[in-house]
């Protein structure tokens, strides 16, 4: 593994590792000294040109938690704002010898070009670009649901377990790279959301779709393990995708009733930031089941294990990710 | 071709594990405090065998965990990424117990070295002490083993395999090397 860039670079074998290794990763955290020096010496440039609190304090914490230097770059504020280019930001940071970029970025697809343009040798990470990609936050979340639906959980899948993926699938990077890494451990993936808040080209993605949460929950599509409930991402939305607020929340939003529909054992979760009263009310948002500030915990546990696997080992050794052109950077559509 | 060449079988790491079993126990005087950490993979293995005999022994549980030092390893930018086995300590920790580290191969020194590293990030032991079953020599480091269940003379183109039946199916140590010359 050289970057991280989609949920898709990841095999069965690699994603399992990730996990594992995060599963350790997790157990250091509960130390009374969390600190490691495996990264001693490297730095972690956090780029982030699209406001972040929660993904970048995380990444923050794993590299620190390794004993990286840490350096973070948001475009506010910095020579981004006076009209510099991605690629003179990304020589800047190579001259500053980076050995790892964490990218967020309002564009899908910067990420591959950042990886794959030459303009720096270090491992780039996509910390979520434009409403295309955010593997690490389908790796923490692949995290949580093993842990809690996966008895003896090192070395395992999610081979069987049946996953809803609810709202904002349109505009949701989130989403795409659930459905991706899911399919990849062998969950089977339900995406619920209005026709108007699905991507174009929906059907060719490996899960099902359904427009009735209630069915869905009732175990329409089979009993459901877990339950992912989107963001509704006002801010990128530039027209009316659904009647009212009102109207999406009676529709597709979970509270306490629709969590009363779901097996015992179903996990509620969502990654945050949330709408409460939108897409999750705040009794499903703070009942047992949900397990939402967990992933947050979880979060900075993968986040170690990606930067651990991407930055320990011998560079040279590593294989070398795929050519830029075979990357599909079109929205709505899968690589 | 690979020449191989059993050095000890069976019945023999069964001797020096049931010898090093005592050598601790006297250099300790009795199984008080004493807890037992395996390096992963094979000195988990080894470091729960050693902990039943002890029992045997004194008739007391003795604790076993196991410690994975890879995170504190000087070499991991050298080598190929390597997965990490889980640390597990024993209930009752290691603050103020005598910790005996358990390895298969005692080599260049620096698993020990990154072991001691990682084990003072856990706990303050009032004494570390090492058990290996083999010592191949050409150490890089500063380090001794106090206990050994066979000194085993190697040049530095060989490899020691160590095999045990819990992981590799069967008990046995043996040498091996590309060249078809054996040394002594």
């Amino acid at each position: 593994m050289r970057h991280l860039l989609s949920a898709a670079d990841l095999d069965r074998a690699q994603a399992v590792t990730v996990l594992d290794v995060a599963e350790q990763m997790a157990a250091t955290q509960r130390r009374e000294i969390k600190k490691l020096p495996t990264l001693r010496g490297r730095t972690v440039v956090n780029l982030f040109f699209e406001d972040s609190t929660r993904t970048r304090i995380s990444f923050e914490a794993a590299a620190k938690r390794l004993s990286a230097d840490v350096i973070n770059f948001s475009a506010k504020g910095s020579s981004v704002s006076k009209g510099e280019s991605l690629k003179d930001t990304a020589l800047t940071l190579e001259a500053m010898g980076a050995d790892a970029v964490v990218v967020r970025h309002p564009a899908s697809g910067a990420p591959h070009r950042l990886a794959h343009a030459g303009w720096t040798r270090g491992a780039v990470v996509n910390a979520g670009d434009g409403t295309h990609e955010h593997p690490t936050q389908a790796l923490l979340d692949a995290f949580t649901m093993r842990r809690h639906l996966v008895e003896n959980a090192t070395g395992a899948d999610l081979a069987g377990r049946r996953v809803a993926l609810v709202g904002d699938v349109l505009h949701s990077r989130v989403a795409r790279s659930n459905v991706l890494l899911l399919n990849t451990l062998g969950a089977h993936v339900v995406l619920v959301a209005p026709p108007t808040l699905l991507p174009v080209g929906v059907e060719g993605w490996p899960c099902e779709v359904s427009y009735d949460l209630d069915a869905t929950l009732a175990g329409g599509h089979g009993d459901l393990d877990a339950v992912m409930m989107l963001r509704v991402q006002a801010e990128r939305m530039n027209a009316s995708y659904f009647p009212s607020v009102r109207e999406y929340s009676r529709r597709y939003g979970l509270d306490a009733r629709r969590v009363g529909l779901l097996p015992e054992h179903t996990v509620v979760m969502h990654p945050g930031p949330m709408n409460r009263g939108l897409e999750i009310s705040a009794d499903a948002a703070d009942s047992p089941r949900s397990t939402i500030v967990e992933q947050v915990t979880n979060g900075v546990a993968v986040r170690m294990a990606v930067l651990y696997l991407l930055l320990a080992g011998a560079r040279d050794l590593a294989p070398a990710g795929p050519p830029a052109d075979e990357v599909a950077l079109t929205e709505g559509v899968l690589p | 071709m690979t020449a191989r060449r059993t050095v000890l079988e069976a019945a023999e790491i069964r001797r020096a594990l049931t010898r090093i079993a005592h050598e601790v126990l006297e250099r300790n005087k009795g199984a008080d405090d004493l807890v037992l950490l395996g390096i992963p993979t094979r000195g988990v293995t080894l470091a729960t065998r050693l902990g039943r005999r002890l029992t045997e022994i004194e008739g007391r549980p003795v604790p076993v965990g196991s410690l994975d030092a890879t995170m504190y390893r000087d070499d991991l930018r050298r080598q190929p990424v390597r997965t990490i086995a889980p640390t597990e300590l024993p209930d009752g920790g290691i603050d103020d117990k005598v910790v005996v580290l358990v390895d298969d191969v005692l080599f260049s020194g620096r698993t020990i070295r990154a072991a001691l590293d990682a084990l003072s990030d856990l706990g303050r032991p009032r004494a570390v002490r090492l058990a290996v079953l083999v010592d191949r020599g050409h150490r890089e480091l500063p380090i001794r083993a106090d206990h050994v269940g066979k000194n085993l003379p190697t040049s530095l183109s060989e490899r020691v395999r160590v095999a045990l039946e819990e992981v590799d199916g069967t008990d046995e140590v043996r040498i091996e090397s590309d060249a078809a010359e054996v040394s002594a």
